[in-house]
């Protein structure tokens, strides 16, 4: 929280709210926006800065159980970047910033100070399932400064394929509710839907239409099931989905025989790039951008984050166990593979994208056609699937890519030719991204797709999470070290260095549901688990600073 | 130009990191510099002058004195210059380096030389555990120079060693050379057990007592001509190698075969 103040003379990008570069004053008070404050309140001059809303991730993994294993997997990266604890002089005494590591998969403190220092100050994890709730509320509590949340992977738990198999697709709402409610979760994750739980039993999905599990359960039938679920509780975000086919050449066929199976229910397609291949005769992955993104363009109720890759060190960590496999084969790099009981998968190999690479200058240049050929910003959003196809510390330079045509034309100069040539990249997409667009894609879109109405703009009301960037022909530099960041209007970063750690907020849906579902999963998971479910009901007082979001009236 | 000198005043409550001493730096660097130089005491930022008398500036020639076994990092990633270490080093001695000449005249702790590139590194007395060895994560371990050791050395010698030197007067603990992908090694005393365990390529040479394991065959016993080359190059260099070294047979082991078996073990048989 933080006494009133109003910045004065900057430029504003709120485009929420309509606003596109107007010099404008930004009135606080109470950590949140205002409309006036008195004329004696102090004053910050931003004369000619930009000023926006704080940046929203809407997907990235930086909390339980798998981020952890990451970070024993990799010391390596840790042991180069370090933070040292610093303790910062302020008005109410000085404040102690804690050490940390930082690397592909910083460590919890880094993580928040990290987000903070590039103007993010919302960010959700992606996958967390219900058993590894408690490990990721605990490291989201130890994360500081930013606002957070997880979802909850729901596409291959054993209970709900069961119920899908016994023909009781009724129930599924209510046992959505149930687990989002224990784990207090945010929005419901769907990864390779059914895929993974084949894979556990040695099989791989190639369709959306092959059977699963017992009784008939295709992926296209959990991906309606969970779909209707979400729109029946009417949570605030969509059906957040990682399609089945990951990195497969030729998958563009089974997103697009997803997108069309939700026949109208909304849905996010994350990580689009990783799903969006066509293919050759003899199997190499082809750009099917294109087909993906037209599609999205003229279905609005579709919306999708991009999962750009970006070239250097990336950490592959994912639900979908049989990619990381795949990856581990390739590459001959260490990984991690654990089994998370009735639940889910996980794997987790080290990866680098490089630029004279085939496949990788490919995924570099479709996620960049997703982005070019969007119609849409508000249905498009920024990741990099952090740390999968890139640190969000490279945000900044991803943010040139788009802005800045010339310094784009020099990278793609430099990587692999046979990559690009089949792409649109190849005919020269003229496209620049404006500061308005920037702002929707890292911070408008995702805070609407998340349907957190404070988040993502500058309104009365909204929260005072502010990030100011001195102008710079060097977007990339411009983007990387805002002059001032504020969360809940407390300075928390000045000149792209942390003035003060305080505890953002945790986010999770508050639901009410039946518990008619519940004695029946006491009975499953005492006959087939090792924990009771009660054993991971997550209560409020677990969570450092939780607060509910209410389901939209349906 | 003169020597710089560091003195250590007393040594430390807890370790001190002190990678900033480094010969190639202070080539650079007036005495003031030097002493403001950024040290870590547990989590406390100090500066060198803090813990040291510093006495000269501006040469690359640099001795530290004091009881120094708390002191980590001497040396660690320096690219060129001479230090000398008056005494015992603690752990990280050396680790990282890249060029230049580093005598420790007492005992180095763990993971002296570590990960080192180029240079010499001399260590009068005995070094600890992962000498020349790889961090955790790391794919290799020491990728070039020479490691000399008059005394002992601890377990995990050279460890993922890929390029350069060991060479060892005194005895080996347990997996030296494990999971070597080139390089030598040899050790004039006896080695510990599992020598050269998941070794792809590279020569462990051991002139006392050495048991292969069980993933080597036995090839030949010859008298290998480079060998007596290095030999005589290394007793140049100053390490107690005895003369009846010099000359003698070797038995051959290849392996390891639970690997890419292009590396060797020979042990010196008279
Ligand atoms: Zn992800």
């Amino acid at each position: 929280m933080s006494g009133a103040f109003r910045l004065v003379g900057g430029r504003v990008y709120d485009p929420a709210n309509g606003v596109d570069g107007e010099v404008r004053d930004v009135c606080v008070d109470g950590g949140r926006i205002v409309a006036s404050v008195p004329d004696g309140a102090p004053v910050v001059a931003v004369r000619g800065m930009v000023v926006m809303p704080g940046g929203v991730d809407i997907h990235c993994h930086i909390a339980g159980p798998k981020v952890g294993l990451a970070r024993r997997l990799e010391p390596e990266r840790r042991r180069r970047d370090v933070e040292r604890r610093r303790v910062i002089p302020g008005a109410d005494g000085p404040s102690v910033l804690r050490s940390g590591t930082g690397g592909t998969v910083p460590s919890t403190f880094t993580t928040g100070r990290r987000y903070a220092g590039l103007g993010y100050t919302t960010a959700f994890e992606a996958a967390v399932p219900a058993m590894g709730a408690r490990q990721a509320h605990q490291e989201l509590n130890d994360t500081p400064v930013i606002d957070k949340g997880f979802y909850l992977l729901l596409g291959n738990d054993d209970f709900l394929l069961r119920l899908l198999g016994a023909g009781e697709a009724g129930a599924v709402p209510d046992y959505v509710a149930r687990m989002l409610s224990a784990a207090r979760a945010y929005a419901v994750k769907v990864v390779n839907p059914g895929g993974v739980a084949a894979w556990k039993r040695g099989r791989t999905v190639a369709g959306l239409d092959e059977p699963v599990a017992a009784g008939g359960v295709t992926p296209r039938r959990i991906v309606e099931a969970i779909a209707g679920a979400v729109d029946a509780l009417g949570l605030p975000h969509p059906m957040h989905i990682h399609c089945n086919n990951l990195g497969v050449p030729g998958n563009v066929a089974t997103t697009l025989a997803t997108m069309r199976a939700l026949e109208g229910r909304r849905g996010h397609f994350t990580h689009i790039q990783f799903h969006s291949y066509g293919r050759t005769a003899d199997e190499r992955p082809t750009s099917a951008a294109r087909r993906i993104i037209e599609y999205v363009n003229a279905h609005p109720e579709l919306s999708l984050d991009v999962g750009q890759v970006m070239f250097g060190a990336a950490t592959a960590m994912t639900a979908d166990a049989g990619v990381a496999q795949r990856l581990h084969e390739l590459t001959g790099h260490r990984w991690v593979d654990v089994d998370v009981e009735l639940e889910s998968g996980c794997g987790i190999v080290p990866f680098e994208y490089r630029e004279r690479n085939y496949v990788h200058a490919l995924q570099w240049a479709i996620g960049l056609e997703l982005f070019l050929l969007a119609a849409d910003p508000w249905r498009v959003v920024l990741s990099t699937d952090h740390p999968n196809g890139g640190s969000f510390l490279s945000y900044p330079r991803l943010i040139r890519l788009l802005m800045d045509r010339a310094f784009r034309d020099e990278q793609l100069r430099r990587v692999n030719p046979a990559a690009i040539a089949g792409t649109a990249l190849a005919d020269g997409l003229a496209r620049e991204y404006t500061l308005s667009e920037i702002a929707i894609v890292t911070r408008a879109a995702p805070a609407r797709l998340l349907g957190l109405e404070r988040k993502g703009h500058l309104g009365p009301g909204a929260d005072a999470d502010i990030a100011v960037y001195r102008p710079d022909a060097d977007i990339e530099a411009m983007f990387a070290a805002p002059r001032y960041v504020f969360k809940e209007g407390m300075p928390v970063v000045e000149d792209g260095e942390p003035r003060a750690e305080p505890w953002g907020r945790t986010l999770h849906v508050a639901l009410a549901h039946d518990g008619a579902i519940e004695a029946r999963l006491a009975r499953f998971r005492a006959e087939r688990g090792t924990l009771a479910p009660d054993d991971y009901r997550i209560d409020a007082d677990e969570l450092r600073r939780g607060e509910g979001v209410a389901a939209r009236s349906t | 130009m003169g020597a710089v000198v560091l003195r250590l005043r007393a040594a430390p409550a807890v370790p001190l990191e002190a990678p900033c001493i480094r010969p190639d730096h202070f080539a650079a660097l007036s005495e003031a510099e030097i002493a403001r130089l950024p040290v870590w005491h547990g989590s406390e930022a100090r500066a060198l002058g803090d813990f040291f008398d510093v006495r000269g500036g501006h040469a690359d020639d640099v001795r530290v004195k004091g009881e120094l076994s708390r002191v980590k990092h001497l040396g660690a990633e320096m690219a060129g210059g001479r230090l000398v270490i008056e005494g015992d080093a603690g752990p990280h001695a050396g680790a990282g380096m890249a060029g230049g000449t580093l005598r420790i005249e007492g005992d180095a702790a763990a993971w002296a030389g570590a990960e080192m590139r180029g240079g010499v590194l001399e260590v009068r007395g005995r070094v600890r555990a992962y000498a020349g060895g790889a961090y955790a994560g790391s794919r290799w371990g020491m990728a070039g120079g020479l490691l000399l050791v008059h005394g002992d050395a601890g377990d995990f010698l050279g460890v993922r060693m890929r390029r350069g030197t060991i060479a060892v007067a005194g005895c080996a603990g347990e997996c030296a050379g494990a999971e070597m992908i080139a390089g030598s090694i040899l050790v004039f005393g006896d080695v510990g057990r599992r020598p050269g365990f998941g070794l792809k390529r590279g020569s462990i040479v051991v002139h006392g007592a050495v048991e292969p394991p069980p993933t080597y065959r036995y090839a030949c016993t010859y008298r290998p001509p480079h060998l007596a080359l290095y030999l005589r190059e290394l007793a140049r260099r100053g390490l107690p190698i005895e003369e009846r070294f010099l000359g003698g047979a070797y038995r051959r082991y290849n392996g390891d075969f639970a690997e890419l078996p292009r590396g060797e073990i020979l042990a010196w048989t008279t």
